[in-house]
C-alpha cells in the first residue's frame, strides 16, 4: 500500500511551462526548442497518429461519417445562432431540477463564485475531474491559493499537478511525457521503488485517490455537453474519476462555457456519436454520465447541492463576431491536434495556451488577443487535415487566412512585410514585370548555385529556407520561354 | 478535339518548366489540342493565404478573364486547382458581376491527374518505363480541397516496370505551405525530415509529387542530407513510360 506522502498537494501551476500572464509570448523559441526535443518528437508521433488511424477506423464504420459531420456542425451552429433562447431554457431547466446556475462574465467571477460556493457550503477537500475550461481560467491554482485541499483525479490530470506541469493535449494532457518520466515522477513523489509498469503505476495512483475520493465534500466537474431541453450535463470519460466526483460529495460543481449548449438529448446522440471516435477512435468512453441536479427524494446517490457555473470569458464576443462564430462549435475531440503536421513536431505546450493545436491557432488568438499570438495563425502550412477531420465541420484554414487578414488591416505586421507583398501582387498583374522579375531572380539565384544545380544560401529575406534545405537552382528557360521558342 | 488550355502556375513555370512541356504533350498524345495563354502570370494564391485578399482578388479576376475562352483548364498542381474551385469563391463572394465568370472557371479547371482520370478517362497499362522502378507516392495537401483521393496512385500503378512502394504517412504534409517553410524554418524542417525518412524507409528510387511547392521542399531536403532520391511530377514519369522526350520541343 502506498503511503499517503501529503495531505495538501503541490500547487499545479507553480511551474508554469510558459506564463500565460507574461507579457510577450515567445513562439519562435519554444516551437524551435519543441522541434529539436526528439524524445518529444518520439512520443507525439506515436500517440497522435495512433489517434489519428483510430479515429479513420472507426468513423468509417459510421454508414454516412461525413453527413453525419455535416448534421453534427449544424446543430452547433443552430445551438450558437440561438444561443440566448437555449441558456435561457438550459437556467430554467436546470433550476426545475433544484439546481443553481451562475453566470461567469469571466475567469475571475468563475473562480470567486466557485470559491464562495464551497465556503458557503463549509467544504474544504475537492476532487476535481479533467476540465480544459478549468485550465483556461486556472480555477485549481486558485481554489489551492484559498486553502482548499485540491486533487486532480483524471490519471494524467493528477500527473500534472504532481509534476507542476501543464497540460499539452485536449485529451490526452500528458502527451509529451513517456513511461520513463512518469515512472521516475512517481517514484520521487511517493517515494517507492522506481517502475514503469503502467499497470503497476496506475494502481499506486488509484489507491491515492480512493483516499481522495472517499474523504471530499466538493466535487468539481467540466462538461461536455450542456443540454438546454433537460437542463443536465454531459461528461464522457475513461477512467470513472468525473462519475466519483459526481457521486460522491456533498456539493458538485460543474464549471461549462457556455458554447457547450445543445438543444435535445437527440442532439445529444449525434455528438456522442461522433466525439469518441474522433477523439481517440473509440466507439464510445468507458463513463458516459448525463447528470443534472441534487439528490431526489428516495435516491440514493448524488450531492445535496447542485451548481453550474455558465463561463463566457471572451466567448460572447466571438459570437456577436459573424464571421469567427463558427469556431465555438468546437467540442473538444482533439481530432485537428492528432492530424497537424505542425502539433505532431511541436506538441501543446508550444502554443502557450490551454486551447493547443489548429483549433487553438483559431481560439487562442480570438480569446486571448490577436496582438500577443500573432505568430499562430502563421505556423499553419494550410495542409487543410484539421479541417478533414473536424467532426462539427470547422473550416480552421479559412479562420487562419482571416485571422492573417485581420494581422495585417490592424497592421499587427510589419510595414516592410505588408509593402513588399503588395508591390509583389502588383507586379504579378502585368506580364511583362513577371517576366523580369523572373529573369532578375533567376540569374541571381543560378549565381547562388555555383555551378552544382544547387543553392546552400539565400539572401535574408528568404534565408529560413536555406536554414535547414537546399533550393535547386531554376533551369535556364521557364516555361513561358519554352513555348516562345518553340511557337 | 478537345481544347486544353495549360495553366502552368508560377512555381512550375520557374522551376519545373519540363513538368509542363510533359503534361501538355502528354495530352496532345491523349488526343487534346493544348493551348498556352502566355498572359497568364499568377492565380493570387500567396497573396490570399497571406491575408492580403484585395491584392488576390486583382489577380483572380485577371486570370478569371484570360482564361475565359476556353474548354477546359489543366494544372499539373493541386494547389493552384483548388485556389480556383475553393477559394476564387470566398475571395468574390460580394462581387456579383464575377459570380458567373467565376462559376464557369470553377467547373472547367482540373487537376493534371484529375483530368487524366476523369475526363480523359486513360488507360496507362498500355506502357511501361524502360526499367523497373521502385516509386512511392506522396499525397500532396490541396488534394483533400478538390476531393481527388487516391487517383494518383491508381495510374501510378497501372504503368508497367513500376514496383509501388506505399509510403508511410503518405498523407501528412510535407511542410512547404508556402512562406511557412520560409517564416518557421525550425518547424517546417522538422515536418519535411519526417517526410523524407518516411520515403528513405520505403526503399523506392523515386517518389511522385504532384506539385511544384512540396517538390522543391522535399528534393531540397534530400539533397541536404545526401540522399539520392528523385522527385517528380507522374507527368515526367509518364513521359519516360511513354517515350516521350521533355527536354526538347
Amino acid at each position: 500500500m502506498a503511503s499517503i506522502v501529503q495531505d495538501q498537494l503541490p500547487d499545479p501551476n507553480a511551474n508554469a511551462v510558459s506564463d500565460p500572464h507574461a507579457a510577450k509570448f515567445d513562439f519562435h523559441s519554444l516551437s524551435v526548442k519543441a522541434a529539436g526535443d526528439e524524445r518529444l518528437t518520439n512520443a507525439l508521433n506515436a500517440n497522435t497518429l495512433r489517434q489519428y488511424e483510430g479515429r479513420r477506423e472507426r468513423l468509417l464504420e459510421l454508414p454516412d461519417p461525413d453527413g453525419m459531420r455535416s448534421l453534427a456542425g449544424d446543430i452547433k451552429q443552430h445551438t450558437l445562432d440561438h444561443l440566448d433562447y437555449y441558456l435561457e431554457q438550459f437556467q430554467s431547466s436546470v433550476e426545475g431540477n433544484g439546481g443553481r446556475v451562475h453566470f461567469a462574465h469571466d475567469g475571475a467571477a468563475a473562480r470567486r463564485i466557485i470559491a464562495e460556493i464551497a465556503k458557503q457550503a463549509g467544504c474544504t477537500r475537492v476532487i476535481k475531474s479533467k476540465s480544459m475550461t478549468s485550465e483556461e481560467i486556472e480555477l485549481a491554482h486558485h481554489l489551492q491559493a484559498e486553502g482548499l485541499d485540491l486533487v486532480e483525479t483524471d490519471l494524467a490530470e493528477f500527473i500534472l499537478q504532481i509534476s507542476h506541469d501543464k497540460p499539452s493535449h485536449l485529451v490526452a494532457p500528458v502527451m509529451h511525457k513517456d513511461r520513463a518520466s512518469i515512472a521516475r515522477l512517481f517514484n520521487e513523489y511517493f517515494k517507492t521503488p522506481y517502475n514503469d509498469d503502467p499497470p503497476t503505476l496506475t494502481a499506486q495512483a488509484r489507491i491515492f485517490l480512493r483516499n481522495k475520493f472517499r474523504r471530499a465534500d466538493l466535487g468539481i466537474t467540466g462538461g461536455n455537453f450542456l443540454i438546454a431541453e433537460t437542463g443536465q450535463v454531459c461528461v464522457v470519460e475513461n477512467e470513472g474519476n468525473a462519475r466519483q466526483s459526481v457521486t460522491t460529495p456533498r456539493v458538485l460543481v460543474s464549471l461549462v462555457g457556455i458554447e457547450k449548449l445543445v438543444p435535445r438529448l437527440a442532439d445529444l446522440a449525434v455528438m456522442l456519436k461522433l466525439l469518441g471516435r474522433s477523439a481517440t477512435g473509440q466507439v464510445m468512453t468507458v463513463y458516459t454520465s448525463i447528470f443534472g441536479g441534487p439528490r431526489l427524494g428516495g435516491e440514493k446517490d448524488g450531492p445535496e447541492e447542485f451548481h453550474i457555473v455558465l463561463l463566457d470569458n471572451g466567448r460572447t464576443e466571438i459570437l456577436a463576431s459573424r464571421e469567427y462564430r463558427e469556431t465555438l462549435r468546437c467540442i473538444r475531440c482533439g481530432a485537428c491536434l492528432n492530424a497537424c503536421p505542425v502539433y505532431r513536431k511541436i506538441g501543446g505546450h508550444a502554443y502557450g495556451s490551454v486551447y493547443p493545436g489548429p483549433i487553438g491557432a483559431l481560439i487562442t488568438p480570438l480569446f486571448q488577443g490577436l496582438e500577443k499570438f500573432k505568430d499562430l495563425p502563421h505556423a499553419s502550412s494550410l495542409c487543410g487535415a484539421c479541417y478533414e477531420v473536424c467532426p462539427v465541420k470547422i473550416d480552421i484554414p479559412k479562420h487562419l487566412i482571416n485571422l492573417r487578414r485581420d494581422i495585417n488591416t490592424r497592421r499587427i505586421s510589419g510595414r516592410s512585410e505588408r509593402f513588399i507583398y503588395k508591390a509583389w501582387a502588383w507586379g504579378m498583374k502585368s506580364p511583362w514585370v513577371y517576366y523580369v522579375l523572373g529573369i532578375l531572380q533567376k540569374f541571381d539565384l543560378r549565381r547562388r548555385a555555383h555551378k552544382t544545380g544547387w543553392i546552400r544560401s539565400l539572401p535574408p529575406f528568404v534565408a529560413g529556407w536555406t536554414q535547414v534545405r537546399d533550393m535547386p537552382a531554376p533551369p535556364k528557360r521557364t516555361f513561358h520561354q519554352i513555348w516562345k521558342d518553340r511557337t | 478535339m478537345p481544347q486544353v488550355a495549360l495553366f502552368i502556375t508560377c512555381l512550375t513555370d520557374q522551376f519545373y518548366p519540363q513538368v509542363g512541356v510533359a503534361v501538355a504533350k502528354i495530352l496532345e498524345h491523349f488526343g487534346c489540342q493544348v493551348v498556352f495563354p502566355e498572359a497568364q502570370t499568377c492565380c493570387g494564391q500567396p497573396f490570399f493565404n497571406n491575408g492580403f485578399p484585395s491584392e488576390a482578388r486583382a489577380l483572380a479576376t485577371r486570370m478569371i478573364e484570360i482564361f475565359a475562352p476556353y474548354r477546359h483548364i489543366v494544372t499539373p498542381s493541386g494547389s493552384c486547382c483548388a485556389m480556383v474551385r475553393q477559394q476564387y469563391h470566398e475571395l468574390l463572394q460580394n462581387d456579383p458581376q464575377w459570380q458567373k465568370p467565376m462559376n464557369d472557371l470553377r467547373s472547367k479547371t482540373y487537376e493534371f491527374v484529375e483530368y487524366l482520370d476523369k475526363v480523359l478517362k486513360v488507360d496507362l497499362h498500355q506502357f511501361k518505363l524502360p526499367a523497373v522502378q521502385e516509386i512511392t507516392y506522396h499525397y500532396t495537401c490541396h488534394l483533400r480541397g478538390i476531393g481527388v483521393k487516391d487517383e494518383g496512385v491508381r495510374l501510378l500503378r497501372q504503368i508497367g516496370n513500376v514496383e509501388f512502394k506505399p509510403l508511410e504517412k503518405t498523407d501528412q504534409c510535407c511542410g512547404f505551405g508556402g512562406t511557412f517553410a520560409i517564416k518557421y524554418p525550425a518547424i517546417s524542417g522538422a515536418i519535411v525530415e519526417d517526410k523524407i525518412n518516411c520515403i528513405a524507409r520505403t526503399g523506392a528510387q523515386t517518389v511522385i509529387c504532384n506539385d511544384a511547392g512540396c517538390t522543391l521542399n522535399i528534393s531540397g531536403m534530400c539533397h541536404r542530407r545526401k540522399m539520392e532520391t528523385r522527385v517528380k511530377h507522374i507527368a515526367e514519369l509518364m513521359a519516360e513510360a511513354m517515350g516521350i522526350d521533355i527536354q526538347a520541343w
